[in-house]
């Protein structure tokens, strides 16, 4: 657990190091996460280490499954904002909301209209979702 | 009685131990509450836990950058948290490939969408610079969105409020609404909800269909990095 958050964090300054050498207007954070995707999409499965090693796989999923406690300190700073919120609290309102539903909307639509018809769907379910999910098919709520 | 409170609180409240704890108790309390709601949507656990923590802090009468002192440990977790995203995407890469054209294409536009109906509508309604760069990367997930907003010169709390509120939204009236347009293909309705409300939408999606999950997921991670590209070079090119 502790080498994979070594790797996390790794990789969260390499993708510092990127930005700033290339002066780069991409959050450092998000440059490192595409340099480790890009790291682990290119390894090989081996019957000995997996292409994706499973201290990794625990550590993200345990980050990600918590990240909604990550963001409220961020949230709590909006208290220093109180007086943009009541000053601007129609212009923030109807932009939350319209760009919202719109680019559901557009991505659905778009998304619909272009991928092949149903029909192939469930065969990709079924080959790209990891076997102990499969089984659930449908009998989620 | 006064006096005996005041004793226990002014060494208490320079530690940034007493943040720390506030934080993370708000986010449990809030945890508890959306289970005994039933886990709905609208009872969402960021938003609950930050009213809850701002309650506290502002009836102590306590500055934002005290607050913080404290708060920072857990704000530090958001970068190895982004990271962290990688893993899922990696897992996704197949799914990319084999529905390359329309994940593109769908993206791009729904991207776009997003960003400029966001920054036009604050702008049209006489909103501020200030207030439409913080609205830009609302979309991506909310560490991504916070980096950006910080990056542009928006308000980087206004941002996070907006993304967690904008999940929300997505995930309340996504479904019914993509239903209505005829959208019924999980590939569609799980990339759009990913794209437009990110991880709180994206988990709605999940505990109903795994292919919509996945496609969520790929929504989360390539808008994040669409809009992290697009909104700072576009911010600079309006500057």
């Amino acid at each position: 657990m502790i080498a994979a958050f070594l790797l996390l964090i790794a990789f969260e300054l390499a993708g510092e190091l990127v930005r700033g050498a290339l002066h780069l207007p991409i959050p450092g954070p998000v440059i490192g996460m595409f340099l480790l995707a890009a790291v682990l999409i290119a390894r090989k499965d081996r019957p000995d280490a997996p292409a994706i090693p499973e201290a990794l796989v625990r550590t993200s999923e345990g980050l990600i499954s918590h990240m909604g406690l990550l963001f409220v300190p961020a949230g709590v700073g909006l208290i220093a904002e109180a007086g943009l919120l009541r000053a601007e609290w129609l212009p923030i309102l109807a932009g939350l909301v319209g760009s919202t539903i719109l680019s559901l909307a557009v991505t659905g639509l778009v998304m619909h209209w272009t991928t092949r018809p149903r029909g192939d769907a469930p065969s990709v379910a079924r080959e790209a979702a990891p076997p102990d999910l499969v089984g659930h098919h449908g009998g989620a709520r | 009685m006064n006096h005996a409170i005041q004793h226990l609180w002014m060494p208490l409240s320079t530690t940034p131990l007493l943040w720390l704890v506030v934080t993370l108790a708000a986010y449990v309390v809030a945890c508890a509450l959306q289970r005994a709601c039933r886990d709905s949507a609208l009872a969402s656990p960021v938003l609950i836990a930050i009213v809850l923590a701002a309650v506290v802090v502002l009836a102590s009468g306590t500055s934002y950058v005290t607050y913080f002192a404290g708060a920072q440990f857990i704000n530090f977790l958001l970068g190895p948290a982004t990271i962290a995203l990688a893993i899922p995407l990696a897992r996704n890469a197949r799914l990319v490939r084999e529905n390359m054209h329309g994940i593109g294409l769908a993206l791009l536009a729904g991207s776009v969408t997003s960003i400029a109906s966001g920054v036009g509508i604050v702008w049209l309604l006489g909103g501020t610079r200030e207030v439409a760069l913080s609205m830009a990367p609302r979309a991506v997930t909310t560490p991504i969105a916070v980096a950006v907003s910080e990056q542009i010169g928006g308000v980087p709390a206004l941002t996070a409020a907006l993304a967690i509120l904008g999940g929300i939204l997505a995930a309340v009236v996504g479904q019914h609404m993509l239903h209505g347009l005829k959208v019924r293909d999980w590939r569609a309705k799980g990339l759009a909800a990913g794209l437009a409300g990110s991880g709180v939408a994206a988990a709605q999606v999940a505990a109903r269909d795994e292919l919509g999950a996945a496609f969520a997921a790929l929504g989360i991670g390539l808008n994040g990095l669409l809009t992290a590209i697009l909104v700072p070079v576009l911010a600079g090119l309006f500057r």
